[in-house]
């Protein structure tokens, strides 16, 4: 059994999360920790939409949509000032049973607002019940039936965050407040807590990543995987395929729901743009890059990728270079670039390089 | 008391009446094979009893419980195994994970305990490696245990499939065409597995177009023929009944 030796990665993560911070810090660019932390929260959408593309062979061009949910959901819940709302019933409920935050603003007003917390929850427990009634009837399709249904999907997150009031229109929610987490750590953009934030998000992330692992390994994982080989089959091993897809449709959208309150918390804020189909496009892209079914070639893709897109390496072609990926990857790498079979193919390449120049030498 | 009973099962696609009233029973621990020309409604009669496609009347029986139009996992669950004719292995998994998922009915480890990884599911992930390696090691695949199991020979990875529904410990295997494809040496191989997995005590349904095959090692064959039964008996009679012998010398002569 390899109990143990499908965990090395983690460890090695571990080092390099740490490793990376170190040397960010004393080459004086600790600044770049803010995207490395953007990235990680990006991340957790990539690496669930990996299960459910990758293992167990379902589209979503939807995804975007599900961290939207997750954002908006707590930046809606956490924006309102409880303070100002006292005397009415729910208000003071949240207020004396503990579950809210209160500091001082700028302006030194009292400001109470919901615990992120709480809020966190909800935005889980609502992203569940809307993939669940979303998935039962679309999963039933199959490849681009599948995939224009989890457009329309995204299609209609995007215009409803667009369109209404309480989600701030073409503004989005700003003023977002901090997310307490322990003791003094707070998810928030103060540069005061860049490294602790850092180290949150990788914590997050990492921990993500090893439920997943965990995932692929167990029965349930294989029947997953069965399903992605052949659908038929599966079911006449036994397993229940509508349910299987329903489940993890519903646990990718989650980890994209938490990734987005994370975020938004980070941030301070939430815009429209985070639910465009374009941010949809742009995960199933990275998933491809990362190899499909590979949770640690999507890892790396989705922390990189998302790393020199929030630096601003691509420039205002942003969108189009993530769009030229996926034309890439699709006539090339059609099954993903980051594979077991592509890095056999390289290194039998390099061999045969290695022995013809051994030849011409002699 | 047969384990399983097909009663006045009937199929139409559109104006084709693929299976047409067809009855008939399998005893326990036998090999039972339904034969007939291409196009008889084998590969639907199967589909019927696997639960893959819905039937329009008729009853399917198992065990004495009736499991007509049953969706196909629900009809694994009962203790019913199959093969495909063409085929049908993980692409993305080794040998010894795709005679895992046959342990899938036998076992029970959720999503939940699938991410979280309790001890109590390592036990059971114990288990189902080593029963599913101790069959591969039986049907003589040990070996290609970690191969991918698509990029095996015909004949090898046919036999995976067969690994993979004897993991499910079923009490009924349903094989579709297990000769199909395959050379006389891999069919005589073919042909001792299975009655290898009869004295294991299991009961074999086997839809074949292999003639020597089937006679070989039936124990009762039905014959369909245009989506009727047209004959039923041992291989000896079978091979006498004039019905059958024309159907056959028919079809070779066109």
């Amino acid at each position: 059994m390899k109990i143990s030796h499908k965990y090395v990665p983690v460890i090695i993560l571990l080092g390099g999360v740490i490793l990376f911070q170190l040397i960010s810090t004393l080459s004086g660019i600790e600044y770049i920790l803010t995207q490395m932390t953007m990235a990680g929260y990006y991340a957790m959408v990539i690496i669930g939409l990996t299960m459910l593309m990758g293992y167990t062979g379902q589209i979503s061009l939807g995804h975007a949509g599900f961290f939207a949910i997750g954002g908006y959901t707590s930046a809606v819940l956490t924006t309102q000032n409880l303070a100002a709302l006292k005397g009415t019933g729910l208000a003071d409920f949240i207020m004396n049973s503990g579950l809210s935050v209160s500091m001082t603003d700028t302006y030194g007003q009292e400001l109470v607002y919901l615990s992120p917390w709480i809020s966190l929850t909800l935005a889980i427990l609502i992203t569940i019940i809307v993939a669940f009634l979303i998935g039962i009837p679309i999963l039933k399709l199959k490849g681009h039936y599948l995939a224009m249904a989890t457009l329309g999907f995204g299609t209609i997150i995007y215009r409803i965050v667009l369109g209404a009031g309480i989600f701030g229109e073409a503004d989005g929610i700003s003023e977002v407040p901090a997310f307490p987490v322990l003791g003094g750590l707070s998810i928030s953009g103060d540069s005061a807590l860049r490294i602790e934030n850092y180290y949150i998000a990788w914590f997050v992330l990492g921990v993500g990543v090893l439920l997943l692992i965990n995932l692929v390994n167990s029965r349930a994982g294989r029947a997953l995987r069965s399903i992605h080989g052949s659908e038929d089959a599966a079911s006449a091993m036994g397993v229940d395929t509508a349910r299987y897809k329903l489940a993890i449709f519903v646990l990718s959208a989650v980890y994209a729901a938490v990734g987005g309150v994370l975020l938004t918390h980070f941030n301070g804020g939430i815009g429209p743009s985070e639910a465009s189909i374009m941010k949809s496009v742009r995960y199933v892209a990275i998933v491809a890059v990362g190899g499909m079914a590979n949770l640690w070639g999507a890892l790396i893709m989705g922390v990189l990728l998302n790393f020199l897109s929030l630096r601003g390496y691509f420039g205002s072609y942003d969108d189009a270079f993530f769009g030229v990926i996926l034309i890439v990857i699709m006539l090339f790498f059609p099954d993903g670039l980051l594979t077991r079979d592509n890095f056999k193919g390289l290194k039998q390449k390099i061999q045969r390089l290695i022995a013809r120049e051994k030849r011409t030498a002699e | 008391m047969s384990i399983l009973e097909v009663e006045n099962l009937n199929r139409s696609f559109g104006g084709l009446h693929a299976v047409n009233d067809v009855t008939f029973d399998v005893m326990p621990k036998q090999i039972k094979a339904v034969i007939g020309p291409n196009g008889a409604g084998k590969t639907t009669l199967f589909n019927l009893i696997a639960g893959a496609l819905e039937s329009d009347s008729g009853e399917v029986k198992f065990q004495g419980t009736r499991i007509t139009n049953l969706p196909s996992h629900r009809v694994a669950e009962q203790g019913i195994a199959r093969t495909f004719q063409n085929i049908k292995l993980y692409s993305n998994m080794t040998v010894l994970e795709n005679v895992m998922i046959g342990r899938h009915v036998r076992t029970g480890a959720g999503f939940f305990a699938g991410l979280m990884n309790f001890p109590k599911t390592w036990k059971e992930e114990r288990e189902i490696h080593e029963k599913s390696m101790e069959l591969i090691e039986m049907l003589g695949i040990a070996e290609l245990a970690d191969s991918d199991a698509t990029s095996l020979a015909f004949g090898q990875q046919r036999t995976v499939e067969f690994a993979r529904a004897l993991a499910m410990e079923p009490e009924l295997l349903l094989l579709d065409e297990p000769a199909a494809g395959l050379n006389i040496y891999e069919t005589a191989e073919i042909a001792e597995t299975i009655r290898k997995i009869r004295d294991w005590g299991i009961t074999i349904l086997i839809i074949e177009h292999d003639m020597s095959l089937v006679m070989d090692i039936s124990d009762e064959i039905t014959v369909l023929s245009s989506g009727k039964k047209i004959a039923e008996g041992l291989p000896e009679e079978i091979q006498r009944n004039e019905e059958v012998i024309k159907i056959y010398l028919g079809e070779e002569d066109a």
